[in-house]
């Protein structure tokens, strides 16, 4: 099992102002870059908007989800952002005011790979979308996506 | 209700599994059991077999190919796509429960159809396992054969307009390297070449294709590498489709057993993308050329040159065996040993219409089409021998027949085996071995009559078809006479319904 947690508060930025989807995306991307997670912070964010091309990741709900395996990412991460304005992501419902990125490795073991299956399931659930949406602060959503999200 | 489900996704982390997680949610809040298998990149754990017998219905919620799709035939199925299920849950539940409901409703009759077919499937012995198994790489491997076929036979077509004679050799022998330096936008020849080669290159994937897709079956992902790798092995030691089902079997056990290891925490990680696929294609890459190769190249040239030396008077027995087998069983194993022989004997075609490879795909193809023309022929001619739903069906079977799909007849013969399969077995036996008589040769698997142009003497080619239908027609007719009586007639009428609604 990996020691290095999925998400540190580093991770999280609560109050994103982005134009468009890929603008957000970049922001969590610099986080995951500066935090040493992501090794090519372009080269990820190509791999994330040929995953966004091939069908939008935004839910109902408000949620978007840019995501990719990708040999940019050195460690399985998450990092979260929440966008107070609403940013599209192809949702039907209308924009998202909260984004999950998921960086995966393009050689994730499988016990890596649990944990982000483990995580995408969680997101499903309304309750745990809005615990993270009224945190106080990116400890405290840090915290609760460490607790939450547990491989079975 | 009880439904069983699968999920996948191209990523393979997020929305298999929120797909999982919605629709089991969904599942719980209707008061429904939903039980879901996530096809995503941490691997797959198959559903117990006990859990889906006993399951209504089955959802698909899933962007790739389902694995081992034929798990949950039988049952009433829907199929939504990834995105759906993570949107809309409730909503994809409801739709199953009705179409659960629409199974159930149209009788027992549905069920009893259905079950022989699942029971099959279920009955998992070593042998059904192992034609499953080659099913799938036959499945994968048909439209590579069938792109690279038609394109070579369309690049052939070309070219025996864009030379005085002989462009169909002419075209074999351009140098392909002037399609990238010297390529001419108006010049006929080059196009005809393009073709050719894109369809070799295409028809090139056949054994490879093949090999990887037997060991995907068995092994999933980690058996595509030492598959593909094993298959272009066996065409370069020149071991042709035999060797590439030898190796698709030792690549898919291979990896399976290499993946299902134990190994150190250290290890693990390296597992799936250096350690598998490394040793699996070493050891089927030398096991290829040192100990599989040399007898299956034996074996391979034995069988061409055996069908090559057929003179046309062994040729049209052949013909006659390959006929009886395609209108023997309609899709079934029988119908596929002669199908597979045919397609993946088109390796050893060279791209020629003339070979003895290419003209047993025509025989193949001709008397594959014979039944469900046979049966729309015998609908229009004499519908007061059949029901209502039966004069239905036999209409579109016009357009299955000239499609090749065999499959169109199925509802007919299993409403009455013993009076339409010893039919149509004749007008196959008759329309395999006219083709072979006459001569034509195709290289294209499948296309039915849209692919009249390509095949060689297509005239004649038509016209063993059509003797071969009126063959059937006429047997049809008249054993559909022998023995009945009013009482026959209904049971008869209630049977072919029934066969039908199982065929959806």
């Amino acid at each position: 099992m990996s020691t290095i947690p999925l998400i540190t508060p580093e991770l999280v930025a609560l109050d994103i102002v982005a134009a468009d989807r890929d603008g957000a995306t970049r922001q969590l991307i610099d986080l995951l870059a500066a935090a040493g997670r992501v090794t090519d912070a372009d080269g990820f964010h190509a791999d994330v908007r040929a995953r966004e091309a091939q069908m939008a990741t935004g839910m109902p709900g408000g949620i978007g989800l840019p995501h990719a395996r990708s040999e940019h990412v050195a460690v399985p991460s998450l990092a979260v952002g929440r966008v107070p304005a609403g940013v599209d992501f192809g949702a039907p419902d209308g924009p998202a005011t909260l984004v999950f990125l998921i960086a995966a490795p393009a050689s994730g073991d499988a016990a890596h790979l649990k944990i982000l299956a483990a995580l995408a399931r969680r997101l499903v659930h309304e309750s745990f979308r809005t615990s993270i949406l009224l945190a106080p602060d990116a400890d405290t959503v840090a915290d609760i996506i460490t607790r939450e999200v547990n491989p079975s | 209700m009880k439904f069983v489900a699968v999920s996948s996704c191209p990523t393979g982390i997020a929305h298999t599994y929120m797909a999982a997680e919605a629709l089991e949610q969904a599942g719980l809040a209707a008061g429904h059991e939903v039980v879901v298998e996530t096809q995503g990149a941490a691997g797959s754990t198959p559903i117990d077999p006990a859990v889906i017998a006993a399951a209504d219905g089955v959802i698909f919620a899933a962007d790739l190919e389902v694995q081992g799709k034929e798990r949950f035939a039988g049952k009433p199925t829907i199929d939504v796509g990834v995105k759906k299920a993570v949107h809309d849950a409730p909503g994809v539940l409801a739709a199953a429960v009705e179409a659960v409901k629409a199974g159930v409703a149209t009788g027992a009759a549905s069920t009893a159809a259905a079950t022989p077919a699942y029971a099959a499937t279920r009955q998992v012995g070593t042998g059904t396992r192992i034609r499953q198994y080659l099913m799938t790489g036959v499945s994968y491997m048909i439209p590579f054969v069938a792109a690279g076929g038609i394109l070579i036979a369309l690049g052939f077509l070309l070219a025996s307009v864009a030379w005085a004679e002989n462009g169909a050799i002419e075209v074999t022998a351009v140098d392909q390297a002037v399609l990238w330096t010297a390529f001419e936008w108006g010049n006929l020849q080059h196009w005809s070449v393009l073709l050719f080669q894109i369809g070799a290159i295409a028809f090139g994937f056949l054994v490879p294709a093949l090999s990887a897709y037997i060991a995907f079956a068995i092994a999933d992902r980690p058996g595509i590498v030492p598959g593909f790798v094993g298959g272009s092995i066996a065409g370069l030691v020149g071991a042709g489709f035999l060797g590439g089902i030898a190796t698709g079997f030792l690549a898919g056990y291979l990896a399976h057993w290499l993946s299902t290891r134990k190994v150190p925490k250290g290890v693990r990680g390296v597992m799936p993308v250096v350690v598998t696929p490394l040793v699996a294609t070493l050891i089927t890459g030398a096991l290829t050329i040192l100990v599989i190769g040399p007898p299956m190249k034996a074996i391979n040239d034995g069988l061409s040159s055996w069908l090559n030396g057929l003179g046309d008077t062994a040729l049209i027995p052949l013909g006659i065996i390959v006929g009886l087998m395609m209108c023997f069983d309609l899709g079934g194993p029988v119908n596929k040993v002669a199908y597979v022989f045919a397609t993946t004997g088109l390796a050893n075609a060279a791209g020629d219409v003339g070979s003895t490879e290419a003209r047993v795909m025509a025989a193949v193809m001709a008397a594959g089409m014979v039944p469900p023309l046979a049966i729309a022929l015998a609908t229009a001619v004499r519908p007061m021998l059949f029901s209502e739903a039966e004069r239905e069906s036999g209409k579109s079977a016009w357009l299955l027949g000239a499609s090749f799909i065999s499959e169109g007849a199925i509802p007919f013969a299993a409403a009455d085996p013993l009076r339409m399969l010893p039919s149509f077995m004749a007008g196959g036996a008759v329309t395999g071995g006219l083709v072979m008589a006459v001569g034509s040769g195709v290289l294209a698997p499948h296309g039915g009559i849209w692919v009249t142009p390509l095949i060689g003497q297509p005239v004649l080619f038509l016209a063993a078809l059509l003797a071969g239908m009126v063959v059937s027609t006429v047997a049809v007719v008249v054993t559909k006479g022998i023995g009945r009586n009013p009482n026959a007639a209904a049971l008869e009428q209630a049977e072919s319904l029934e066969a039908m609604t199982g065929a959806r």
